[in-house]
């Protein structure tokens, strides 16, 4: 027989802690479901590619058997239903519709709300997903062509008899009894041995098993009800055997068949049928055979798998903070290696030399572990984009490129929803309706192109459309509207900077996907707050493109090093725009608003650093001051510093974590001398 | 008293020499410490459960995430039982097995099919692959262990 009952699973069993892979599980499971929800997307569902729908299908498959493996039960029963369906689908039993695309992704999202629940302690509203498992079973039942096993239930209550097409035997179950003290119902097992042809048999065991007097045997047979009674006779009496349908899994359960958790291949009976593809054991598998199913490009996740290595972000971080302490302190070691000479000292001068050039290595190959490419960031918008374009009835292409390039972590964060806003406000507000598109002479379909690339040490990313681009005019009334002083002949560029001012939109009806009008200041703000800038260029009638220009990470900077009365001062060298050495004729002072100094037309003001600051031992006031104008949301200002020290990158520490929040200080940073240098916030600076 | 490494049992042959419970039981694990359990699965969590539980019952467990990487393992070392997972890409476990039983060190190894479901077709499968036998997930793993120990060479 050689068929062990399974009584069921409990999570863990005895002794085993199965809560410790959870988390593994988790990420697994979101990983899965990216990658399922990616390949539904770029379905072609005329002609559906084989290996994607494979794909899809062991997806799903993976999240149920981790899901029915550590107890996450709801989860188990909706991949149970994707699965069927997908199984058919792969199997070209079923052409997949977009109907059932829009299932199976709304099914994803339910799935990812359930694993959300689960992880975060499994409290709160269980999700419902009655509406879904219904949908997928009507749309599997509608297209499937061939059942092997049907859920239906007869008039008697049992379910119809299970009919297996492919071997034409068929599964049911007879019923003996009631027995006599000492029966042995192994002994009608052994008919099944002893006599050929018809067929085999088990004993159902364990919560199926009828009462002690009854027995029930699952026969697996070709023979016909007659022929079984027939053989059963030599043991029992006639009357004391019945055939009866078998009981089969109720639907609603996704446990696996409770009497059948293991067996051994050798026990099966020889009158089982091979099925499909059975390849002849060949003499040597070549190894060029083993490799080329290899070839096949697969999934990079699959094949990835193993050479990847989940670290934890907080380690990563301390490995940040302990190679940006190492390098301070080789740049201490550097300065003080200044004053020792060369040729006495040569082997230390070329060992520190070395030591530089290492740090820098390590320094680059450490801030590499965090870097994480853009296309994590643009994965999210074909779906985005799919269920947008369907809710305002228009049509979307995206395009992307550059999903390679990559960016710190903690930007890729923190860029995503300013990003997300501005391509829902091109879908929204730049894209027009199919019709209006032909009307105009655009093909009906509108782009919207994502795009990434390296810049120098900054990261360019740029969110481009060809809808109806920019309205200078409505833009211009709207500002005039809300009091905003307007110069005369304002160029476009700084026409297009207007709508970042708060409460700004030039929306017509406000829609629930954006143009409250809360929506751009705060992507802006959210943009500088990262240390970058955001750039408007548009057409009318043929698009608008925004640029976005990020520091490639938020813990090395280029500065701008100036001295104040003793003190160092570091300027992002982003924000500066100039330094020159001011004539005091072109100082000129405003009653209410202190000085100001003439740079070509412009009037800018002059910021002393030395009072804002408070430093002790200022310069005294030469007749040539030294100015750096700097830059930040649009303004300028003109800073007075005693010198300027050089430009160099500057570790990044954290001032409110050692210290306390100052304004107009965005940070610091310990310099070559081991002295503290204050890192200027532009924007309070130029406020 | 006389190990007798087939039948991990104890004979007296020989006048006792004071081997003891602990020793006895190193003993076991020692020997058990020398099998090697080759677990294919696509699924990573699946992977690290399989392979915590059979260390922690002693076995020395060799991972890998497709067929085609387990059969490269396989070759490595030689395992004394392969537990492999159905559908996995690359290469699934019905061609690994195939492709691990023509391999002569291979040929009478344990190698069961973790599986899903119990169907007909499954069994024609993995009978016809040459698989020894089927295990349903999810599965209990302490379940798991006894099995491997009834079944593992």
């Amino acid at each position: 027989m050689g068929e062990i009952t399974n009584q069921g699973i409990q999570p863990g069993g005895m002794g085993i802690d199965l809560s410790q892979f959870f988390e593994v599980f988790f990420e697994e499971a979101y990983e899965n479901l990216a990658s399922y929800e990616s390949l539904l997307l770029e379905m072609n569902l005329e002609e559906p590619d084989d290996e994607a729908l494979n794909a899809i299908f062991r997806a799903a498959h993976s999240i149920k058997g981790g899901a029915a493996t550590f107890g996450f039960v709801d989860v188990a029963e909706l991949t149970h239903e994707l699965e069927t369906l997908l199984d058919l689908a792969r199997r070209h039993e079923l052409q997949l519709t977009t109907e059932m695309v829009d299932c199976l992704l709304a099914s994803g999202d339910a799935l990812r709300a359930q694993l959300k629940r689960h992880q975060s302690g499994g409290t709160g509203e269980p999700t419902p997903i009655d509406h879904l498992v219904s949908d997928l079973r009507r749309l599997a039942r509608r297209q499937a062509v061939v059942a092997t096993v049907t859920d239906e239930v007869a008039d008697d209550g049992y379910p119809r008899n299970a009919v297996v097409a492919l071997s034409g035997e068929r599964i049911i179950t007879i019923r003996v009894g009631p027995n006599e003290e000492g029966f042995d119902v192994k002994s009608l097992l052994d008919l099944f041995d002893e006599i050929p042809g018809m067929g085999k048999a088990c004993l159902v065991t364990g919560e199926r098993a009828p009462s002690p007097e009854f027995s029930d045997l699952t026969v697996t047979t070709a023979s016909g009800d007659s022929d079984l009674i027939d053989l059963f006779t030599f043991y029992v009496d006639r009357d004391k055997v019945a055939i009866m349908q078998r009981p089969i899994t109720p639907p609603q359960s996704a446990a696996p068949e409770a009497d059948q958790g293991f067996g051994l291949f050798d026990d099966l009976p020889t009158t089982l049928s091979p099925v499909s593809a059975l390849v002849p054991t060949a003499a040597a598998i070549t190894e060029s055979a083993a490799v080329a199913v290899a070839a096949k490009a697969d999934k990079p996740v699959a094949a990835a798998e193993s050479t990847t290595l989940r670290v934890s972000v907080e380690k990563i971080d301390q490995l940040i903070n302990l190679v940006g302490e190492l390098v301070i302190t080789q740049a201490m070691l550097a300065q003080k290696a200044q004053a020792l000479d060369p040729n006495q000292h040569s082997g230390v001068v070329a060992g520190l030399t070395d030591l530089e050039r290492n740090t820098r290595d390590l320094q680059d190959s450490v801030m590499g572990i965090r870097m994480i490419p853009m296309s994590f960031v643009f994965n999210r918008f074909p779906r985005m984009l799919r269920d947008l374009a369907s809710k305002l009835d228009k049509r979307i292409e995206l395009k992307t490129s550059g999903e390679a390039t990559e960016l710190d972590k903690g930007l890729i964060e923190k860029i995503t929803d300013p990003l997300t806003h501005l391509v829902r406000n091109s879908v929204d507000h730049g894209i027009e309706s199919p019709n209006h598109r032909i009307a105009a002479g655009k093909p009906a379909h509108g782009t919207i192109t994502l795009s990434a690339r390296h810049q120098g040490g900054s990261i360019v990313i740029e969110v481009r459309d060809d809808g109806r681009g920019l309205n200078r005019e409505r833009i211009l009334a709207k500002a005039v509207e809300k009091g905003i002083p307007i110069p005369d002949k304002m160029p476009d560029q700084d026409v297009w900077q207007l709508i970042f001012a708060p409460g700004f939109s030039t929306a017509d009806v406000v829609t629930d996907v954006s143009g409250r009008g809360v929506g751009m200041d705060v992507v802006k703000r959210n943009i500088t707050s990262l240390g970058g800038t955001v750039e408007l260029e548009s057409a009318l009638g043929q698009g608008t493109r925004v640029s976005v220009r990020l520091p490639l990470t938020l813990a090395i900077m280029d500065g701008m090093s100036v001295g104040v009365g003793g003190e160092v001062y570091i300027l992002p060298l982003a924000s500066v725009v100039e330094t020159f050495q001011a004539d005091q004729s072109k100082i000129k002072s405003l009653a209410d608003q202190g000085k100001v100094v003439q740079v070509r037309e412009e009037y800018l003001p002059v910021r002393p650093l030395a009072k804002l600051f408070d430093v002790p031992n200022p310069a005294t006031e030469t007749s040539r001051s030294i100015m750096v104008i700097v830059e930040a949301e649009g303004k300028r200002s003109a800073l007075v510093v005693d010198e300027l020290i050089g430009q160099h990158q500057v570790v990044v520490k954290n001032l409110e974590a050692n210290y306390r929040k100052v304004d107009g200080i965005s940070g610091a940073t310990i310099m070559g001398d081991g002295r503290v240098g204050l890192i200027l916030d532009i924007s309070y600076l130029v406020a | 008293m006389m190990l007798d490494p087939a039948t991990s049992s104890f004979s007296r042959n020989e006048p006792d020499i004071g081997v003891g419970h602990e020793y006895f039981n190193s003993l076991k694990q020692g020997k058990q410490a020398m099998l090697s359990i080759l677990a294919v699965d696509d699924s990573p969590s699946i992977r690290q459960m399989v392979a915590f539980t059979l260390t922690a019952a002693g076995y020395n467990v060799i991972e890998a995430a497709d067929g085609q990487e387990g059969l490269t393992k396989a070759r490595e070392k030689t395992v004394n039982l392969v537990l492999t997972d159905q559908n996995m890409p690359v290469m699934d476990g019905f061609t690994l097995v195939k492709n691990l039983r023509s391999l002569p060190m291979y040929s009478s190894t344990p190698i069961l099919i973790l599986t899903t479901e119990s169907s007909d077709e499954m069994k024609a499968k993995g009978k016809a692959a040459g698989a020894t036998g089927w295990l349903v997930k999810p599965f209990d793993p302490v379940r798991l262990v006894e099995i491997i120990k009834k079944v593992i060479r």
